[in-house]
Formats: structure tokens, C-alpha cells, sequence
């Protein structure tokens, strides 16, 4: 059987666009509300990426920091991840959502408990920013055993000869690093090389749906489009943090947004 | 499954494929990005240390630029005031550098010039990694970026002011706790983002393994000139020898302890003090003494302040350079094995040692190895005087002077 997110870049191709992917974290700024900002943003994106903070997150700019900080802040809980996803599903039966975050965070729950929890609430798959490869070669499985997604990531610099090996070990979907940075960096890469390296992977098996995410913003995203799918998150988070700012309602700015995303890949 | 130590071997080369010592420290958690890169310093290393020129480069810095060996002394006056123990110290602090950190900074830097790279960064909590790294870059011609909490900018100025005087930039960190924890992330944030121009230092026996590999083969000089200094005191290395050494991340004790881990634990046995945190907190920074759990930090699975969640945990202590929640995976595997014991020294213990050493010695230990003379100072009325207790002077008590004055009402240097 596919994959819910097989399914859904399927459909995006059918479409002939790329699938768009959002990325808020999870009681960011607080349970209600995160949960509240994922099912308006579903409107328009097609996977949901949801983080589940970390107090010590190393792949993540300021943004994401922030965002991080602010869920552990107001109480995040492990159990919350999922049953914000659970309830998403209840609203979107058909879209997938993904868990994302750091090892600790799994390794503490019980990767095996974790998966269970997962599976309960719906989740599709799972992104895993430390755990590469082979480091998540047994996890992977376990996830496979589950029919859950471990999408891993590529980056810049990654050799071939390794490409070639996570490839082989992946799943549905894979992840790659547009460029040498931590997420929410300024895209210092053109996107035509950007482009250049995608297709190289692409290569290797054209059957893989390939994402791209790091610096990918309403500015740069049109330029992207070719991809298999875009994600965004940064932003996002950026958005969340200025409307508390501003005392907006993060919900309505963050949908306004992720419209218009979502207009420019069309 | 039970843990063991091979002999002959040296501790940091016991680790699996992946990195891993006994199968269970350790490891490579790191983004995609970082993969690379840490496998051509992989690669580099294991080449260089095979190299007689690369080894030839090193002994001739860590003999001219560090001065070799460092001292060895007696601590007459404070073994005749406890009536115990003999007490010595090697007192390490006693380099241009003011800390064991230079040994590790000298490799590094080696190393960086080897890979062609121009900049080196890292991070630092009391500011001594820091200092050393910006005064020996600026020896080799390397521009270096110290990654530094903004709590410790203010409590540990002196040392910003030498490390911007050799130049270095340094880049205040307010993220999280805003201590070397959250220092130590920005730095490889910044490496991940510039990792083909820059090579990282980490300043412990902590992070992904080949970090772990590299800061303990560089301090293990301490322990071989120990070795010679002992057999030259002693005729041999004394029946009854405890080495005493303060633990934050590790490094300093793991290059005090690594020519005497194959020796019978009755032989030689290894004290590893943690920071205690204040008396009054429950807070403290000694996962290995409180028996914390196993979780991953900053790429490497290590005994860790966390919560359930795993979130990591706030750490509290008067010493800037062992404030940090997890520590090294080879000092996880000596604590799994037996090898090594662990205790805790509180602020306040550490204070207290530092006032009677100072008093007492013509030494002047920073806040760090004064937890190791805390230590040292409750076990030597104990033991009789066949017993030698060993101390490992890390750092020198300059940088803390400010903290000192404040909490004891003078600074002697």
C-alpha cells in the first residue's frame, strides 16, 4: 500500500507542482494555538512538518530557537506533539503530517514507544535533524516495520558514493540541505546551482521525491519550483514571533502567508 | 553486558566503527552537513598521527612554546597542616597559557593548517579554551572566533580581554543558560554553516568522536611527563597514588590519568571531581556523581543533565569551565568500567580549598582545579603518608580573581 505521502506528491505531480511543505513547532506559541495554526495552514500546504522542540537545538538558526524556546517555555511536553497531530488528523484525514527533531528527544521516550505513539496519532514520518546516516540505520527499520516514513536528509557536502547509500536506505521521501547553513539562513547559494545539485541526486533514483528546505522564504521559493517539494519553515516562525510581537493573531498572519506561498508555486 | 578497558591500548582508541566506547559513549550525532567534514578530520588525524613531522612540529611547541614538563611539587606546608597524605601537584597552570588548554589548541592548530584552513572557532566557558586558542592562532597565523556565553563574558572578563588582545573575535552567545552549554551549540552552528572554511575546536574531551579522540591525545602529555616526574621522585611509581583531577567536559583529567589507566586500580586509582554547584541549590553541574541518565548532547551520547523529556537541564556552578550538564563518553566508560571514581566539590568547598592552598602553597589554583584540591584536602587526613595524593593544578586563579575577592574578601595570586 502507499504512503500517505507518496500519495500526496503523486497527486502534486498530477498537478504539475511542487508539493508545498510548512514547518511550525509544536506549542509554539502554545498548545491550542499551534494546533490551530497547523489546520489553517493546511489549506494550502500539502505535508506538515511539525517540530517537536528542543532546548539544545544545533541544526536550527535564530528563528527556530526562538520558536523552540518559546514551546518549552509554555509547558511542551512530549505527549503534546502527538496529540496535536492526533487531533489535526481528525480534521485532515488524508494529509500527512511529520514529526521532526532531535534524537534526545526520541531516545528518552523509547524509540519503540515513540513509533507506537506515532502510529496511534497518525503521523507519516519522521525527520530526525542528528541521527544520520548510518547512525539511524536501525531506527529506519523500525520505522519501516511501522510504516512510518524516516526521511533523512542530504546536504552540500555530501559525497556521492554516501548519496548513493542513504538513498538506497530511504524511504518515500528525501530531504536536501539547499545549502552550508543552519535553517533560516539567507539562501547564499543561486538557486540555479541549487537546482544543479537537486538533479544530481534526483539521479541517482528518479523515483524518490526530493525536498528542498534551508533559506527557502516567499522571495526565493518561485525560483525553486521544479523541485518534487519546498519546504518552509523559518519564516514561519520568524511570522509567529513578530505577530506576538505586534499583538496580531499568529493564526490569521501565518495563513495569510502560507496562501501565498503556495500561489507562487502553482 | 559488562564493560571493559583493553590494555596496552590507549583509552581514546577503544571506541567501535561508529565511534562508540564500550558500544554505548559516545558517537557521531550530528546534522548531515557536519558528516563530511568530520570524516576528513577523521581521516587527516589518523594520517598525521602516524606522521614523525607532524609529531616532530607538536613536541617541539608543546617543549619551546608550553615548556616541558610542567612543574611537579611537594605541597610541604599543607601536607604537614592536614597530617595525612603526602599532597603533591602538578601544576600544569604553569605554561603561557594558564591552563592545560593550550595543549589541545596547539594540535588543533596544527591540524587546521594541515586541512589548509585559515580560521579556526570554539567555544569557551571560563574563557581559559578561549584564550588559548586565540593566543596560539595568532601564532600560527590562524584568525580564530571564540563562541562565549554572555554570563561568562561578565564573570570571566579578564580572559575576553586577552583573547581580544591577541586578536581574536569574539562572538557573545545569548541563546538558552547563556554558559558554555549554549556556547558550545553556537559553535557548531557556525561550523555547520562554514564548515569548508573553518575548523572547529571543541574544547573538551566532548562532542563527536574524532573531537573527544583529538583533545585527549593532545592533554596526555600531561600524564607521560607525569609518568617520568613520579619515577624520578620515587624510584618507581609510589605503592599507594591517587590522582586527583577536576571534571567538567573532561580533558584535563583524562590527559592526567591516561599513562596510569592500565595500572590496578589499588595501584593508582583516579578521582574524578564534578562541580557540586552551590551549597544552598539543588542545582550542580556533576552528571557523573549524580548519577544522571544517558542521553545525546551536542553529537555524542554521554551521561546528561536532562529532564524526562529530555530537554537539557540548567547547570549551576561557581567555576565558569565546569558548568556543563553531560561530559566526556571516556569518562562515562572509566565510571561504567570501575576504573574511575567520581565525587563532587560544592562552590563553597571549592572556595574554602583555594583560601588554604593559596595561604599555605606558592600555588594558585583557579576555581576549577580547586574542586580537586577540595577533595584532596577531606581524603588527606584520612590516609596515611604512604599514600601520595596527586593534583592536578589545571588552571591558574587569575581569571577568577573578581570572584574570589567578592566571595572571600581578597585575592592572593
Amino acid at each position: 500500500m502507499k504512503s500517505e505521502i507518496q500519495l500526496t506528491f503523486e497527486n502534486c505531480k498530477r498537478e504539475n507542482r511542487p508539493a508545498l511543505l510548512t514547518y511550525t513547532v509544536a506549542s509554539d506559541p502554545n498548545k491550542k494555538k499551534s494546533l490551530q495554526i497547523i489546520n489553517s495552514i493546511a489549506k494550502y500546504a500539502d505535508i506538515i512538518e511539525l517540530g517537536f522542540p528542543h532546548s539544545t537545538p544545533v541544526g536550527d538558526g535564530g528563528q527556530i530557537q526562538t520558536s523552540s524556546n518559546r514551546a518549552i517555555k509554555n509547558g511542551f511536553k512530549m505527549r503534546d506533539s502527538f496529540q496535536i497531530a492526533n487531533k489535526f488528523k481528525k480534521n485532515y484525514k488524508n494529509k500527512p503530517i511529520i514529526l521532526m527533531g532531535y534524537y534526545n528527544m526520541i531516545y528518552q521516550y523509547g524509540e519503540n514507544r515513540f513509533l507506537k505513539d506515532c502510529k496511534k496519532s497518525g503521523v507519516s514520518g519522521i525527520i530526525c535533524v542528528d541521527l544520520p546516516w548510518p547512525e539511524n540505520k536501525d531506527f529506519a527499520k523500525k520505522c519501516k516495520k511501522k510504516s512510518i516514513n524516516f526521511i533523512q536528509l542530504l546536504a552540500p557536502t555530501t559525497t556521492k558514493d554516501r548519496v548513493k547509500k542513504i538513498i538506497k536506505d530511504s524511504h518515500d521521501m528525501v530531504y536536501y540541505i539547499s545549502m552550508l547553513s543552519t535553517t533560516g539562513g539567507k539562501l547564499k547559494v543561486s538557486p540555479k546551482k541549487i537546482l544543479e545539485s537537486y538533479k544530481k541526486i534526483k539521479r541517482v533514483n528518479p523515483k524518490k521525491n526530493l525536498v528542498i528546505g534551508f533559506g527557502i522564504t516567499d522571495k526565493t521559493i518561485k525560483s525553486l519550483k521544479s523541485a518534487d517539494g519546498l519546504v518552509v519553515g523559518s519564516l514561519l516562525c520568524k511570522t509567529i514571533t513578530n505577530s506576538l510581537r505586534m499583538r496580531h493573531n499568529p493564526v490569521k498572519k501565518i495563513e495569510q502567508i502560507v496562501y501565498n506561498l503556495q500561489k507562487k508555486v502553482l | 553486558m559488562s564493560l571493559k578497558i583493553k590494555k596496552g591500548i590507549p583509552l581514546i582508541d577503544q571506541h567501535d566503527k561508529n565511534g562508540m566506547w564500550g558500544g554505548k559513549f559516545g558517537g557521531n550525532f550530528v546534522p548531515e552537513t557536519l558528516k563530511k567534514p568530520i570524516e576528513d578530520l577523521e581521516k587527516l588525524f589518523s594520517k598525521l598521527r602516524k606522521d614523525k613531522s607532524f609529531i616532530k612540529e607538536r613536541d617541539y611547541y608543546f617543549e619551546n612554546y608550553v615548556g616541558t614538563p610542567t612543574p611537579l611539587i611537594k605541597l610541604d606546608n599543607l601536607t604537614d597542616h592536614l597530617g595525612g597524605a603526602q599532597l603533591w601537584a602538578k601544576v600544569v597552570s604553569e605554561n603561557p597559557g594558564t591552563a592545560h588548554k593550550v595543549y589541545a589548541c596547539i594540535v588543533h592548530c596544527l591540524i587546521a593548517k594541515r586541512a589548509g584552513k585559515r580560521y579556526v572557532c570554539t567555544d569557551t566557558g571560563a574563557g581559559m579554551q578561549g584564550k588559548n586558542l586565540a593566543m596560539v592562532a595568532k601564532k600560527f597565523g590562524l584568525r580564530a572566533k571564540i563562541f562565549m556565553g554572555v554570563r561568562d563574558l561578565v564573570r570571566q572578563k579578564k580572559n575576553v580581554d586577552v583573547m581580544k588582545k591577541y586578536g581574536a573575535e569574539v562572538v557573545p552567545v545569548t541563546s538558552g543558560s547563556q554558559t558554555l552549554v549554549d556556547a558550545v551549540s553556537e559553535s557548531m552552528r557556525y561550523w555547520v554553516a562554514n564548515c569548508q572554511d573553518v575548523h572547529m575546536v571543541i574544547g573538551s574531551t566532548v562532542g563527536p568522536s574524532i573531537f573527544v579522540k583529538i583533545s585527549g591525545y593532545s592533554t596526555s602529555q600531561i600524564s607521560r611527563e607525569l609518568k617520568v616526574q613520579l619515577i624520578e621522585e620515587f624510584g618507581k611509581i609510589p605503592n599507594k597514588l591517587k590522582l586527583i583531577n577536576c571534571v567538567g567536559g573532561g580533558s584535563s583529567a583524562y590527559g592526567f590519568w591516561s599513562e596510569f589507566i592500565d595500572y590496578d586500580k589499588k595501584h593508582v586509582s583516579l578521582i574524578g571531581v564534578e562541580a557540586g554547584g552551590s551549597k544552598k541549590s539543588k542545582l550542580h553541574a556533576a552528571p557523573l556523581s549524580n548519577n544522571s541518565k544517558l542521553g545525546v548532547l551536542h553529537g555524542a551520547k554521554a551521561y546528561c543533565i536532562q529532564d524526562n523529556d529530555g530537554q537539557i537541564g540548567e547547570t549551576e556552578s561557581l567555576s565558569s569551565g565546569l558548568d556543563y550538564p553531560s561530559v566526556s563518553p571516556l569518562h562515562c566508560f572509566l565510571k561504567d568500567t570501575g576504573r574511575a571514581e567520581y565525587t563532587s566539590a560544592t562552590d563553597e568547598e571549592a572556595l574554602n580549598a583555594y583560601r588554604l592552598v593559596s595561604k599555605l602553597e606558592n600555588i594558585s589554583p583557579s576555581l576549577e582545579p580547586s574542586h580537586a584540591f577540595a577533595t584532596a584536602i577531606s581524603l588527606a587526613p584520612k590516609l596515611n603518608k604512604d599514600t601520595v595524593l596527586c593534583i592536578d593544578s589545571c588552571g591558574h586563579s587569575l581569571k577568577d580573581s573578581d570572584i574570589i575577592k567578592e566571595k572571600l574578601g581578597f585575592y592572593t595570586e
